[in-house]
Formats: C-alpha cells, sequence, structure tokens
C-alpha cells in the first residue's frame, strides 16, 4: 500500500521536475539577447572611399576598430597581416591596446600608433614596436564581400589568419 | 456525488458573471455593424466596358500627381512636398489594381470625395470626366497591377499614406531607414532629417484630416477583426463623423491588409499556437499522475 | 542551552535537528499538521492562491526584465520589445495578465466558501480578517500593475480611481495632485505605482501570507459541517493506524495530494485561457496608447473591481462615496456583525441560507451592471442591487442573534 502511494508520489515529482526543466529552458530564452542585439553585432566597412595612410575608426559590437589603408612605401606594406581588399591592402584590428585597454593614437608621419597610456607603439600592420604591449592588436572576425567588409562573420580570409596565429 | 454538485454551482456562478461582463456588455456597448463583404452597394456598376490601351493614353490625369514606379513613371512632388500642397502624399499607383475595386475606382475618379464619403476638402478633384474614361484607367490600372501583391505592399497602398506602423519599421513618408551615427560625435544626422521630413509631413497630414491618423502597430489587438473589417469598408457606418474616407479596398484587399496589421499586431501568434497544444498535454498528463496519488494517498479512509 | 554532539557529521539529520529543529518543523507544519477529513475541493482554493501568487511573481520577474517604466517607452517595451522581440516574452506577459485576473476569481470563490461555512468565527477572526487585508493588498497590486503598460485604460482608470481621493464635495485636489505627483497621471505617477507593484505591494503581500497562515495554525482548518473536532484525540487515533476512523489527516501528503490534484485541473483550465482566451483579462482598450486628451467612450475597471464600483455610481457624488467606502470595509466586520455562534455550512442556518444567496447573487448583479453603461434599465437595476447590498449587511446583526443554534456541537 504505502509502495504504491510512494511510486505515485515520486511518479508526479518527477513530471513536475520535467515541467520544471520546460519553464527554466523558456526563462533562459527569456535572457538571451534580444534580435536588435544580435543583427547589430555584424558591421559593414565600405572600404571604398578610405584615403591612404590615415586613421579610419568604425564601431563594432561596441569596441573601436581602427583602419588604415596601408601605403605601397610602407614598411609594413608586406605583412601578412594585412587584408586585401579590392587590389589595397588594409590594416584592420580592434583598436584597443593589448597591454591595458587604451585606444591607441595614430600618427601617419612616423606610421605608427602611439598609445597615450604607458606609450606602447605599433606599425601600421599592428605590430608591437615598442612594449609594454604584449602582442599585437587584434584582427576582428570579418568575411570580404567585394569592395566592403562584414565584421562579425568569419570568412576564409579569417580563418586563414587564424590558422597562422596572426589574428592576435 | 456531492462534490460535484457544488463543481457545478462554482462553475454555473463564474460563467454567468463571465457571460455578463463579457459577452453580454460589450453587446451592449458596441452595437454591431452588419457589413457587405466590400459588395458596395450604394455604388452602381458603371454599366461600361473598360479598354486598358485607352487607359494608357488617358493616364497623364493622373500622373500630374500620382507616381508609378512599376511603369517607370515617378511621382513629380515628393512625399513632403506632397504634404505642404494637398495635406497627405497621393499613393503610387503600381499596385492600385490589385487592391481597390474595379467599381469603386470608376466612381471614385468621377467624383472622388463623394465616393470616399470625405470631408468636403478632400485632396483629389474629380479626374474623369465620363464614366468610360474612368473604366479604361481602371481597367489599365489592373492590367499593370502585379497578380499578388504582399501584405505590406497592400497595406502601404490602401493605408500608408496616413497611418504608420512603428512596430513594422513604416511612416508615411516610408520605411525607417538604415543609418549610421558619426563615431566622433554619435549624431545620426540623415536619421535626424528623416524624422524633421516625418514631422512636417504629420503636421501637414494632421491639419488636412483634423487629427493625425493612428499608428496601426498594434490595431489588431485593440480592436476585433470584425470592427475593422466593417470600418474599411464603411468607416461612416462604425464611427460616424470620422474623418477617416472610404478607400474602397476588394475582400482580398483587405484580408492582405489585415494579414499585415495582424503580422506587426500579433507576432506571437503562430508561436502560440504551437506551443498551447503542449503546454495543455502537460497539464492533462499531470493531473491524471495527481489524480493517482490522491486516490493512493485517500484510499481506505472514508 | 541546546545541546550539540561534537560526534554528530555536518548536514547529518542529528546535526541539522540540532541547529534548525527540522523535525520540529517537519512535524508541526507538514506531517502532523492535522486537517480534517470532512472537506471538499473548495478546501483547495488557499493552495490554488499561493499557487497563482508564485505564477504571479516569477512572471512578473521576467517582465521586470524588460518593462521600461516611462510614459514614453512603457506601452512600446511590453507591446513590442515583450511581446516581439523577447524570447516567449508574450508568454509571460499572457501567464501575467490572465493570473492577475484568475486569482481574483480564485480569492472570491475562497472568501465565500469561508462566508458559506462560518470559517470567520470562534477563534478563526484573525484568518478572516488577514485574508481581508490581502483582498485589499492584491486589489491594491492589481490596480497598480495595471497602470504600467500606459495604454488608455491605464491612464483614465488611473485618473477616474485617483479623482475619488477628492473626496466629494470636500475638493481635496491638493490631495489628489500630491497621491499623482502631478496635475495629471503622467512620469511621477507611473513611477511611484510601478515601486508599489514591484517592491512594496509584493513585500507586503508575502507578509500577510505568512500572517494568514500563522492565523490558521491554532484554530486549525473548518470543516464541512463546522463540527468542533478535537485534535489532539483524533489525531493519536490515526497514529495508531486507525485512519478510516480518525476525523483527521495529515497536511503532507494526504491533504497535499488532493491540493494538488485541484490544481492539476484549475492549471489546464488556466493555461487555456493562457493560450486561446485571453482577451477578458487583456482588454483591447489598453491596447490604445494613453493619450490625455482623447477620453475613451467606455471606461471601467477590471471585472473584480466592478461590484463596489457600481456603488458608487446610483447616488449622488458625497452619498456615493460614503457607501463605496462602507462597502470596501464592512467585509472585515463580518465576524462581529454575525451574531450567531453557529459554525455550520450556510443550508443549516435558517435565515443565513438565504442571506447567503442573496448576497452571492446581489455582487454578481453589482458586477455586470457595474460593466453595463449607466443608461436604463441597467442603472436602475444597479440601484436596486446597491440598496440591497446596504440593506443585507445591516440586516445580519439582527437575522443572525434570532438564529437556532444548529444541532449537536
Amino acid at each position: 500500500m504505502s509502495n504504491r502511494r510512494d511510486f505515485m508520489g515520486m511518479a508526479l515529482g518527477g513530471f513536475a521536475g520535467l515541467g520544471a526543466l520546460g519553464a527554466l529552458y523558456a526563462a533562459k530564452r527569456t535572457w538571451d539577447p534580444l534580435p536588435s542585439v544580435k543583427a547589430g553585432g555584424f558591421t559593414t566597412l565600405d572600404l571604398s572611399n578610405v584615403p591612404e595612410n590615415t586613421l579610419v575608426v568604425e564601431k563594432w559590437r561596441g569596441k573601436p576598430i581602427l583602419i588604415i589603408k596601408v601605403a605601397k612605401d610602407d614598411k609594413a606594406y608586406k605583412d601578412k597581416r594585412l587584408i586585401t581588399v579590392d587590389g589595397h591592402k588594409f590594416m584592420i584590428t580592434i583598436g584597443l591596446c593589448t597591454h591595458l585597454g587604451c585606444i591607441p593614437d595614430y600618427f601617419p608621419d612616423q606610421h605608427q600608433f602611439i598609445c597615450p597610456c604607458h606609450g606602447g607603439q605599433f606599425d601600421a600592420a599592428g605590430e608591437v614596436t615598442k612594449a609594454p604591449p604584449p602582442s599585437p592588436l587584434v584582427i576582428p572576425p570579418f568575411k570580404i564581400d567585394g569592395k566592403k567588409v562584414v565584421l562579425g562573420e568569419e570568412g576564409p580570409e579569417y580563418k586563414k589568419l587564424k590558422a597562422a596565429g596572426l589574428v592576435a | 456525488m456531492k462534490e460535484l454538485k457544488v463543481l457545478a454551482v462554482v462553475v454555473f456562478f463564474t460563467l454567468v458573471t463571465y457571460w455578463g461582463v463579457e459577452p453580454f456588455a460589450h453587446s451592449q456597448m458596441h452595437k454591431h455593424v452588419e457589413g457587405h463583404d466590400f459588395a458596395y452597394p450604394d455604388i452602381n456598376a458603371s454599366g461600361v466596358k473598360g479598354n486598358a490601351a485607352n487607359g494608357k493614353n488617358l493616364i497623364a490625369a493622373c500622373t500630374g500627381c500620382h507616381g508609378i514606379e512599376s511603369q517607370g513613371m515617378k511621382a513629380p512632388m515628393d512625399a513632403l512636398a506632397s504634404s505642404a500642397a494637398y495635406g497627405v502624399n497621393p499613393p503610387d499607383l503600381s499596385n492600385a489594381g490589385a487592391v481597390f475595386d474595379e467599381k469603386f475606382l470608376i466612381a471614385f475618379m468621377q467624383n472622388p470625395a463623394h465616393t470616399a464619403k470625405a470631408k468636403p476638402n478632400f485632396a483629389m478633384p474629380p479626374s474623369a470626366s465620363s464614366a468610360q474614361d474612368a473604366a479604361d484607367i481602371a481597367a489599365y490600372l489592373k492590367s499593370i497591377a502585379p497578380k499578388e501583391v504582399t501584405p505590406k505592399e497592400a497595406f502601404v497602398t490602401a493605408c500608408g499614406r496616413c497611418h504608420a506602423d512603428r512596430y513594422g519599421k513604416w511612416t508615411q513618408i516610408g520605411d525607417v531607414p538604415k543609418t549610421k551615427s558619426n563615431i566622433k560625435t554619435g549624431n545620426d544626422v540623415e536619421l535626424a532629417q528623416f524624422k524633421i521630413n516625418l514631422a512636417k509631413y504629420q503636421d501637414k497630414l494632421a491639419s488636412y484630416m483634423g487629427k493625425l491618423p493612428p499608428d496601426l502597430s498594434i490595431i489588431s489587438r485593440a480592436r476585433s477583426e470584425h470592427y475593422l473589417k466593417t470600418f474599411v469598408e464603411d468607416p461612416q457606418a462604425v464611427l460616424h463623423g470620422t474623418a477617416m474616407p472610404r478607400v474602397g479596398v476588394t475582400k482580398e484587399g483587405f484580408e492582405k491588409v489585415y494579414a499585415y496589421l495582424e503580422s506587426t499586431g500579433d507576432p506571437s501568434k503562430a508561436e502560440r499556437e504551437r506551443v498551447g497544444p503542449w503546454v495543455l498535454l502537460y497539464f492533462v498528463i499531470f493531473t491524471l499522475l495527481a489524480y493517482g496519488w490522491y486516490k493512493s494517498q485517500w484510499k481506505g479512509l472514508k | 542551552m541546546a545541546h550539540f554532539d561534537p560526534n554528530a557529521k555536518p548536514f547529518s539529520h542529528k546535526w541539522m535537528n540540532e541547529r534548525l529543529g527540522v523535525d520540529t518543523l517537519k512535524r508541526v507544519l507538514s506531517t502532523e499538521y492535522w486537517i480534517p477529513k470532512n472537506i471538499n475541493f473548495l478546501w483547495a482554493m488557499g493552495m490554488v492562491l499561493a499557487a497563482t501568487f508564485g505564477v504571479l511573481l516569477i512572471s512578473g520577474i521576467f517582465l521586470l526584465m524588460y518593462y521600461v517604466p516611462t510614459t514614453k517607452e512603457a506601452f512600446d517595451s511590453v507591446n513590442f520589445t515583450i511581446m516581439s522581440q523577447v524570447g516567449y516574452g508574450w508568454l509571460w506577459r499572457h501567464i501575467h495578465g490572465v493570473a492577475a485576473s484568475v486569482v481574483f476569481l480564485i480569492i472570491y470563490i475562497h472568501m465565500f466558501t469561508g462566508i458559506y461555512y462560518g470559517s470567520y468565527k470562534k477563534g478563526r477572526e484573525l484568518i478572516w480578517i488577514s485574508g481581508m487585508l490581502l483582498f485589499v493588498s492584491f486589489s491594491a497590486e492589481a490596480f497598480s500593475g495595471y497602470m504600467l503598460p500606459w495604454g488608455q485604460m491605464s491612464y483614465w482608470a488611473g485618473m477616474v480611481i485617483t479623482n475619488l481621493f477628492s473626496l466629494g464635495s470636500l475638493e481635496l485636489n491638493g490631495l489628489v495632485e500630491w497621491i499623482r505627483g502631478d496635475y495629471v497621471p503622467g512620469q511621477a505617477f507611473l513611477s511611484r505605482f510601478f515601486m508599489l507593484h514591484v517592491l512594496l505591494m509584493p513585500l507586503l503581500i508575502i507578509g500577510l501570507i505568512v500572517l494568514h497562515f500563522g492565523t490558521l495554525r491554532l484554530p486549525h482548518v473548518n470543516n464541512k459541517d463546522g463540527e468542533e473536532i478535537d485534535f489532539e484525540a483524533e489525531a493519536e487515533k490515526w497514529k495508531a493506524g486507525q485512519r478510516k476512523e480518525a476525523k483527521v489527516i495529515p497536511f503532507n501528503p494526504v491533504f497535499l495530494s488532493k491540493d494538488v490534484f485541484v490544481m492539476g485541473i484549475y492549471f489546464i483550465f488556466f493555461f487555456y485561457l493562457v493560450f486561446y482566451h485571453f482577451e477578458f483579462a487583456m482588454d483591447p482598450v489598453n491596447f490604445d496608447p494613453a493619450d490625455g486628451l482623447k477620453t475613451p467612450p467606455h471606461i471601467y475597471p477590471e471585472w473584480y473591481f466592478l461590484w463596489s464600483y457600481e456603488i458608487l455610481r446610483p447616488f449622488s457624488k458625497d452619498i456615493g462615496l460614503i457607501w463605496f467606502g462602507f462597502a470596501q470595509v464592512i467585509f472585515m466586520l463580518l465576524p462581529f456583525l454575525d451574531r450567531s455562534p453557529n459554525v455550520a455550512p450556510a443550508n443549516k442556518r435558517g435565515p443565513f441560507k438565504i442571506w447567503f444567496w442573496l448576497l452571492l447573487i446581489d455582487m454578481i448583479g453589482l458586477t455586470i451592471m457595474g460593466k453595463l453603461p449607466p443608461i436604463d434599465p441597467w442603472s436602475q437595476f444597479g440601484t436596486v442591487f446597491a440598496y440591497t447590498f446596504i440593506a443585507l449587511w445591516i440586516a445580519l446583526p439582527f437575522i443572525t442573534k434570532m438564529e437556532k443554534p444548529v444541532g449537536g456541537k
């Protein structure tokens, strides 16, 4: 007798637990980022009118993005980190110094980034030329689309750079 | 069993209260208006057959104010300039033949304010001198219209130059554009300009109509389908004295418009109807298991 | 000084007992909380209410993640963001709206069950009073919640109800403006009602629920015949294994098993409403955004306030307010207005039986008239129902004083 009572109680308890799991799933989905946030995760850069050796700043997922159209005579022109779009070479990196996160300034005459916080320096390809930053400026996931670049998507060129250990 | 009798009493009084407060009270507050399924019985058939080719020749009577984008004819003024001149932006006629009733159009072209049951200051003047001319133009419009229009196209053609739908990102001067803000200042000049143009348009429209026509984002939940159907068919029959003109949509045209209104007003409907049966099934099984536990606990106690 | 065994393993049964008295708690609140066996499904309404309150709390938590309490953004934060952008946002909104309405159906059933069986006297007066305080708190919670979507009904119901505080001919307009924080319902009004709805009233309700449970423990739950049971003696029978002869059952698991079964049926009905039939709880008028320059053709409160709203209407401004105040308070006085010592179902109490059914029918009548436009014949019926309500309560002490003692104890 008592066993039947216990069994029914446990069956009910188990089934109620199942319902609780369903409710928890719905709750998890409520916590998910909204469609507008997910859509904002992709930024398209139109690179057709970017002047050479001039810093262009964009925004992607709340972070600054530094773009330099590298001149042919720049020391960094042959750097493998540069991205080729429509025949031109671009540095596209997240604009946060890898030391402590400040936004480095670009000095076109010196073809150098100098970080105002602790004096760290990067060249026009984002490689470190003076300490304290420990690593190059990070390349965000990107996909080349004709004369445009879409940030937030991992295109084949990005995957190649990542495999070669060059994105960060 | 006594307990079922008690349940019956509780259910009875609950249902009486529900009936009184909902269906009965609402029937007393809102008198039921029977529509005519968009037959427009007060408009007589023109009695003439339209010739689309001749209609094409006559179309200049319309393109002085209206654009027909699908035929490469741009409107002579943009939305904002039109609102300054007429109070409202004359609709593009590309889809008119698919959305509006032919009999209605023929009467409308000859006597717009009267056919639309609109106020005397109605922006469009009589634009066809004979029933034959009007029938020809109507036939032409029908010939250039696409076989099927999307719900949004129907809405934009029939309603969009007076009514916004902000949840669908539609304004009286067009969809809200995708713009980017200046990274240095945070300003979005393109969007700010769009908003200024919209504000100017709405000011002119509100002057022309007497008040700004309401945003229809969630109208499908604020009014019943029956109400909207009878209202669109004949605004004066439902809300006597309203500034809204009779627009003359066909039954299918209204169904498309309503589908668009539902898409912005009740977008979760499909998911709700998908999830509902499962939740109910869950509780039916839950109740069966609970009954089993209850019976096992109370066995031999009474 | 409590005794603590140094050899007891941490978090073991003995260890927990020494520190929290878990065994005693379990006995007193659960396995040896004795409930009469002689009950029907109406006795489950209390647990159904607790479950519904839980549902309101949880669905409210998810709505709170996305609701924006400004007059500019409130409407769209609910009707656009929550209803179409948030994963299952529409589900929480429908659940919250339907539960807020259905909870009052259950409250009224629970209240009238108490009136019918005399569960408000002979030691149970505080259960009744704490319950009525819960009714008032739930009313304030519901009213403040209805303001939040900032639709036409939110605005105009807010306007009308706060106007009541001008107290008729006293014309306390300054008080009305002070309550609103502004001349008309606006941002100040919305923010403070948001605070009430989300923090203050829920805390008050939780406190009152604890009190309500506390006031029930010593007098024990009533039974269908109003019989005065010797709970100690009956409990001994049960514990001795005489489960059929004992007049009591333990709360856990016997009473609880019936509760859960009734809750299962309730939730089928509840979720049917959530998914398929929710307009009674989400009135179309509130899907028009608030417009201070346009009064809707029909303004009415939610159905559960209609009976007391209707008492206001037949009379002149001041008299109406007096009777309105009377209606809010009079239920609270039931244990003291009922002069009969009989604890018994109404059908055994002679004239009180008629009193009960008349009261129920009268309140339903007031409810329906409260929704109808104030024109003939509805306003005439409403006047009759309002006078009947007042007469019933005035008559109560007299008819109960004359009541014959019911047979047995």
